[in-house]
């Protein structure tokens, strides 16, 4: 008796208890140790692992900072100074926090150019794309709420502008702003629920997405800078040539440049924890008030390239839906990218000239766009933001067109790779 | 160079563009306060100033007594004999007795508190602002300010300033209007302190609000300089370990 689990190999104490009763010998071979990974992964491919470490430092200071922040009109802004003065390493939570929102989008979108670079997003990774697309959309809605809690003058009057877009809408406009709100301004009731989204509902949204951009990814597995698919070429034990596990190899090589992320960000939070007006924005240190409008409202830095695509379009036909109508259709046009690029191939190493200018164009774009929305509408701004909106919008509308007719190398079998 | 060599340096384009276009919009409009919070014997005077001439009518509610005492190294008694002038108790922060309906009544406005305003409006600002005091007699409080044109506080300072008076020169401005535009002040009236000692009062209250808006910055800017050192050391470690596992992908 009991010859037959005498085959079976058992793992002894309480790592075999576990595995015989949860599948994390399994989950660790297809997500970690046997994950095959192509090997010519350059710099752009660090992105992702830096937003998951900005995820999760996000909610564990966000956990502190909970702690001890008051989410009432009356008491939110006397609460960051609290937390900024009397609670023990209270600052420090509190920098890495604001810093940190910062940094998620410097990621993010460095993260999704890579995907424009490489053609991340061409099948069979659609999935992939259209789950960070909804993380990135989520990402907005967490640091617009966010931006509130704080209570500072620029909290209340950026939210007071964004907020009130919705009332652009015809005829459901008006009554959607104060469903929004949960009142006729912005108030101790919006400020109230703004924090039960950021701390509760949009962050467990963010982790499910996560988990569902990682196991989309695994399921068709990572392309590479060369945009070959490394499981067509496997060896005789089916293992892509091209492919070396994700540990140790991924590990260490992320470790290292955490690290020279971390050293970036510390750089900041010690030493500039503001950015010049960046990061934390100088009205936002006089308390909202109903009465007094800052000179300038804009957005922080991440929101700009969209405020200016929102201010750039002219109020039309007695309404200014437009721009509000622009803004959501330039963050909407990104969820196609999988369907309008017609190229023959998916790497930017092997398309030809039009896409390079065309890609290089939209980067210098976003910038332009950028800076166009931190500053007021005046002199040379608003026609820059003109310009480069249509530009914008060009680089989505005529890819369909431009990515199929434009000239393209041989794509080799195998992915370039230099040993160390 | 390759397209996704040039890519990174579109990138590092971007993100040094950034903070460039915020400096041009905020830097340069006011002349340096040329303050140091690390001098503690400014703070110190600064801290003196502030009790003295701002907080009689300025609160400065997120401040504890006693963590200026600790920070700029005044022991208690000293404390409480020479810079605290209300009955309340060194953990408490520094309030007025001034309510905000005679504030209204008296100034046509509350006098904002003075915890942040450093980090609202900078300590060039701060500075310019208590420079830029001037006789004008179509003031309530006579005196008007180019850095903040119909302030309602009175020049509490003009007894150690003196009185300042303004000299316009009118230029045309946009759409035939004139505009006016401040060429310099001309001191009418000497006050107690010299031009230069004045400079040095302003210099150290200025500094005292930049230490009270972030009280912490001196440790945090030193406790970055260790943090930042350990990541040094961490990342050449990281590097090599790297590079050691990574002889063996081929």
């Amino acid at each position: 008796m009991g010859t037959e689990s005498d085959v079976k190999v058992q793992s002894a104490g309480l790592w075999g208890w576990i595995t015989e009763r949860f599948p994390i010998d399994e989950m660790l071979k297809e997500h970690v140790t046997e994950y095959w990974t192509p090997k010519n992964f350059n710099f752009w491919y660090i992105f992702g692992v830096i937003s998951g470490v900005v995820l999760v430092l996000q909610l564990a200071t966000g956990m502190f900072l909970t702690m001890s922040y008051k989410p009432s009109a009356a008491e939110a802004f006397g609460s960051v100074e609290y937390i900024m003065r009397d609670v023990d390493w209270g600052w420090l939570i509190r920098y890495l926090h604001s810093t940190g929102a910062s940094a998620f989008f410097i990621v993010v979108y460095l993260h999704m150019f890579r995907a424009l670079l490489y053609g991340s997003y061409r099948a069979p990774r659609e999935l992939v794309w259209i789950f960070g697309m909804v993380i990135y959309l989520a990402l907005m809605a967490e640091a617009f709420m966010g931006y509130l809690l704080p209570w500072g003058n620029m909290s209340y009057w950026g939210a007071q502008v964004i907020v009130s877009l919705f009332g652009t809408f015809p005829v459901i406009g008006d009554s959607l702003v104060e469903w929004i709100r949960g009142d006729y301004y912005i108030s101790d009731i919006t400020l109230n629920r703004f924090f039960a989204l950021h701390v509760a509902v949009i962050p467990i949204v963010l982790v499910f997405l996560a988990v569902a951009h990682i196991l989309a990814l695994h399921k068709v597995g990572s392309l590479n800078p060369d945009g070959v698919e490394i499981w067509d070429e496997t060896d005789e034990r089916g293992i892509p040539k091209d492919g070396i596990a994700f540990h140790p190899y991924f590990t260490v090589k992320d470790l290292f440049y955490i690290a020279c992320f971390m050293l970036l960000f510390c750089g900041i939070v010690f030493f500039a924890p503001t950015f010049n007006g960046l990061f934390l924005e100088a009205p936002n240190f006089e308390p909202a008030n109903a009465m007094n409008t800052p000179p300038h409202i804009s957005p922080v830095w991440y929101f700009t390239p969209f405020y200016a695509m929102l201010r750039a379009v002219p109020s039309f036909a007695g309404t200014q839906v437009w721009g509000v109508l622009v803004m959501f259709a330039a963050i909407a046009l990104l969820f196609f990218l999988p369907w309008i690029d017609r190229s023959p191939v998916k790497s930017i190493r092997y398309k030809g000239p039009i896409t390079k200018v065309a890609l290089g164009v939209f980067a210098v774009t976003f910038v332009v766009l950028g800076v166009c929305g931190m500053k007021p509408a005046v002199g040379i701004y608003p026609l820059l933001a003109r310009i480069f909106t249509v530009l914008y919008f060009a680089f989505f509308l005529l890819m369909p067109w431009y990515s199929r007719i434009d000239s393209v190398k041989p794509v080799p079998k195998r992915v370039t790779y230099h040993a160390h | 160079m390759r397209t996704d060599k040039l890519a990174p340096a579109l990138a590092a384009f971007a993100l040094l563009a950034l903070p460039l276009a915020s400096f041009a919009e905020e830097g340069g409009s006011f002349p340096p306060a040329g303050n140091d919070i690390r001098n503690r014997a400014s703070l110190q005077r600064g801290a003196r100033n502030f009790m003295n001439y701002c907080s009689g009518c300025h609160s400065a509610k997120y401040v504890r007594y006693n963590r200026i005492a600790k920070d700029l190294g005044i022991p208690d008694a000293e404390l409480k004999a020479n810079l605290m002038f209300t009955s309340e108790k060194t953990f408490e922060t520094i309030k007025i007795a001034m309510s905000p309906d005679d504030a209204k009544k008296w100034f046509g406005t509350v006098p904002p508190d003075l915890s942040l305003i450093a980090r609202a409006r900078g300590s060039d600002y701060l500075s310019a602002f208590l420079h830029s005091f001037y006789a004008d007699p179509s003031r309530p409080t006579g005196v008007n300010n180019t850095v903040l044109p119909g302030t309602a506080m009175p020049h509490i300072l003009a007894d150690l300033q003196g009185v300042q008076k303004a000299v316009f020169t009118t230029h045309p401005g946009e759409g035939g209007t004139v505009a006016t535009d401040l060429e310099k002040f001309e001191l009418v009236q000497p006050g107690a302190l010299s031009p230069e000692k004045y400079d040095e009062f302003v210099r150290d209250t200025v500094n005292f609000l930049q230490y009270i808006g972030e009280p912490i910055e001196v440790q945090r800017r030193d406790l970055g300089v260790w943090v930042v050192l350990f990541l040094l050391v961490f990342t050449a470690f990281a590097y090599l370990l790297y590079k050691e596992y990574w002889r063996d992908v081929h």
